[in-house]
């Protein structure tokens, strides 16, 4: 029940986005994986999010290869830097079209849950018939996350999740993030958020340059002092 | 702590896919009307273009084959803002990436945004062909189900190949110059069938019914063609990179 | 400015990072220089074509006159290969798309693109050729016939094919790789859709009713013309290939050059 890369590269012409990534992300974990921009983060993402095919290389997902049109991407969650929902529907109508597509019939006492379980419950009331694009970026990304779990995949992929949001919301990501990993799901973020990372990984993954330059699992959390400093410390040795 | 069981994938049939992405589609557009109302004013300015430059002051008819080669421009062009504006909707908010991550088939996305634009070509063709008919006094009224056939069938062709380019062209920065620079030509065969067709049913006197019924056919098979063709390709084309 | 600026400090970078590889004793397994040059027959064949179009116009001069059509006629051993060959182009280039589209086979899409631009070019041939004739023939330089518009069509759809690849951003492979499937199926139904109302273009039979000494001077031309496509074909596709292999090269030179740096530091 863990995902894990095998020695995958992605080239873009001469450039090379990825070059022989192995790593292994467990379930019941949180992998959060750092970088720099341009250090191959979002091909990363498109790879783990079966969007797009490694050069060389193989990412297995309980065993089974993640090649585009997979139909292991029924198991995947997704929750982007954008919500990922129609701007111009509204909340419900958006959540309910996504569970028909995942083959799920959401009835109101369901939705009502899916959204008291983001912590959307108060915020929503009377305002469900409301297009997405009407809610605050911090709404957006909750029922981003409520759209994300419709289907309860095992697998979640957060891809800068924190970009948007305020404190508040952030310790309400960083929440849901812990509930995720109770749930045993395996969870990965691609995140620039250092404090994000430092309060809740249990795995770092730290790209540059499209290689893996720190694969480390922490037994106990690491302040963010100190991440901060590994971070820093592992960029500014040449390459 | 144990990993959950992973849910079993329920995939809902392809019909309901298909259907679910039309009918948001439309769903969407019934909010705003943003898409009928720019298409529709592009089709009747550039009816009226024509108006005002074929138009002699006398008053004199034009000939029908003129008539109907507006009608069809008007369409055509017109056809290019429904076909990007849909594309534009998925990637505003990145709603792409997570219909993609669905379980349903590429070719199902590919039927319901087909079913989509052609059904706004529909709508906005209710309001074009009576207006044209006006205008040139033609007598578009008369074969009121052919003509509808007809426009129908040539919707059909058009979005087939439009919405394969305008779906390739998704993250492009020049995407409205290439859609209809890649479009049209390859539509061609769809105008003239179409154009020859109405033009025909336009005939004052006795329309020849057996050339109508060639042409229909004619634009019956090569929108089949193109559905096919487009089905085939759509799925390699949005994979991108 | 500064991307030339960029430039020029990456290549230093490079050259100051193979001059320590080279310098190192470590630089003894090395993969054997590949030649990358074209083979001898085809240095024969691009002398061959040089040499045939040279004579090419000594031998139109000399074919019998035509009857009826006059001197014009011999714009014929011109445009129709030129003709033929924008036809094949356009299908070499789906046949190619298919591959690179379904199979992912880069080659596919090398000979895709590389056919397509030959499109364009005898294409253009053939659209300058065509209007001279029918200026005499027919009194105009255009006429909406089936053969003409078929033709021009196909010419546009691969200048738009060209176009795709050059402007459509990321997807421009893809995009460019679907537009020259749809061409080949488009292609007939437009020569049948204008087909029905009228066509005055000669008909391919007036080939068998050629004299002799017409049909040596038009096999010739086409032979010359068919040799001239695919040494063009070769040329290009070559330097496509060689730009692809650079690519590949430059990659494992930068892995070779990071596994030698690991390794003496």
């Amino acid at each position: 029940m863990s995902l894990s890369l095998n020695a995958v590269c992605k080239n873009y012409g001469r450039h090379r986005a990825l070059y022989r990534i192995t790593a292994e992300f467990p379930a019941g974990r949180i992998s959060v994986v750092l970088g720099p921009n341009g250090a191959g983060k979002s091909t990363l993402m498109g790879i783990l999010s079966t969007l797009v095919a490694p050069t060389t290389g193989t990412a297995t997902w309980q065993g089974q290869p993640l090649a585009p049109g997979t139909p292991l991407r029924a198991q995947i969650g997704y929750v982007g830097h954008e919500p990922g929902l129609y701007p111009d529907l509204g909340a419900r109508a958006n959540l309910i079209l996504f569970a028909s597509l995942y083959g799920l019939h959401l009835a109101p006492t369901a939705l009502a849950a899916r959204l008291k379980a983001v912590g959307l419950a108060e915020d929503l009331e009377g305002r469900l018939e409301l297009p997405v694009r009407a809610f605050s970026r911090g709404m957006q990304q909750r029922l981003a996350l409520a759209r994300a779990l419709l289907h309860d995949p095992s697998l979640l992929l957060f891809d800068e999740p924190s970009a948007a949001l305020d404190p508040t919301g952030a310790v309400w990501l960083a929440e849901h993030l812990r509930q995720a990993r109770e749930a045993g799901r395996t969870v990965i973020v691609i995140t620039h958020d250092l404090g994000l990372a430092a309060s809740l990984a249990d795995r770092i993954l730290l790209l540059r340059r499209g290689r893996v330059a720190i694969d480390r699992t922490l037994e106990t959390p690491l302040p963010e002092a100190a991440l901060r400093t590994l971070y820093e410390e592992t960029l500014s040795v040449p390459a | 702590m144990s990993p959950p069981e992973p849910s079993p994938v329920r995939v809902p049939g392809f019909a309901t896919q298909v259907f679910q992405i039309a009918a948001k589609d439309l769903r969407i557009e019934w909010k705003s009307h943003e898409i009928l109302l720019t298409m529709g004013y592009l089709a009747v300015v550039i009816v009226l273009a024509f108006a005002f430059a074929f138009v002699t002051v006398g008053g004199e008819r034009l000939s029908p084959s003129v008539t109907s080669g507006i009608l069809w421009v008007s369409v055509f062009f017109s056809g290019t803002v429904a076909l990007s504006r849909t594309f534009d909707r998925e990637r505003d908010g990145e709603a792409i990436r997570a219909l993609l991550l669905t379980p349903i088939a590429r070719s199902a996305i590919y039927l319901g945004k087909l079913i989509g634009v052609v059904v706004l070509m529909g709508i906005v063709e209710v309001v074009v062909v009576p207006l044209t008919a006006m205008f040139f006094s033609a007598e578009l009224g008369q074969h009121l189900l052919w003509t509808a056939l007809i426009l129908g069938l040539g919707n059909l062709g058009y979005a087939a190949v439009g919405v394969v380019f305008s779906a390739a062209l998704l993250r492009s920065k020049s995407r409205d110059v290439l859609l209809s620079a890649l479009l049209f030509p390859l539509v061609l065969p769809v105008l003239i069938a179409g154009a020859r067709a109405t033009s025909i049913l336009l005939d004052p006197k006795s329309p020849d019914l057996a050339s109508a019924v060639f042409w229909t056919q004619f634009l019956g098979i090569s929108g089949g063609i193109f559905v096919l063709l487009g089905l085939w390709a759509f799925e390699p084309v949005l994979s991108g990179d | 400015m500064s991307e030339r600026f960029g430039a020029a400090v990456d290549t230093a970078v490079w050259q100051f990072r193979i001059c320590r590889y080279h310098s190192s004793t470590m630089a003894t397994e090395h993969a054997p220089a590949r030649s990358s040059g074209l083979g001898l027959p085809w240095l024969a064949a691009v002398a061959v074509c040089i040499l045939g179009f040279a004579y090419l116009p000594q031998m139109v001069v000399g074919a019998p006159i035509e009857r009826t059509m006059g001197p014009v006629q011999k714009i014929f051993y011109y445009h129709v290969p030129c003709a033929w060959l924008l036809m094949m182009s356009t299908f070499v280039c789906a046949g190619g798309s298919i591959a690179f589209l379904f199979k992912g086979s880069q080659r596919g899409d090398r000979v895709a693109r590389t056919s397509a631009e030959l499109a364009v070019l005898f294409g253009i041939c053939t659209l300058v050729t065509g209007p001279l004739w029918g200026r005499v023939a027919w009194g105009a330089y255009w006429v909406w016939d089936a053969r003409l518009t078929s033709s021009l069509l196909l010419w546009l759809i691969m200048v738009a094919y060209v176009m795709a690849r050059r402007f459509g951003g990321s997807a421009s492979r893809k995009l460019a790789a679907s537009l020259a499937i749809f061409a080949a199926a488009d292609v007939p139904l437009v020569y049948l859709s204008v087909h029905i109302w009228k066509t005055i273009h000669p008909k391919t039979t007036v080939v068998p009713t050629l004299g002799r000494d017409m049909m040596g001077v038009f096999f010739t031309s086409l032979g010359l013309f068919t040799l001239l496509w695919v040494v063009l074909f070769v040329l290009r596709g070559h330097l496509e290939k060689a730009r692809d292999d650079l690519d590949t090269l430059a990659l494992d030179v930068e892995d070779h050059l990071e596994a030698w740096e690991k390794s003496a530091r």
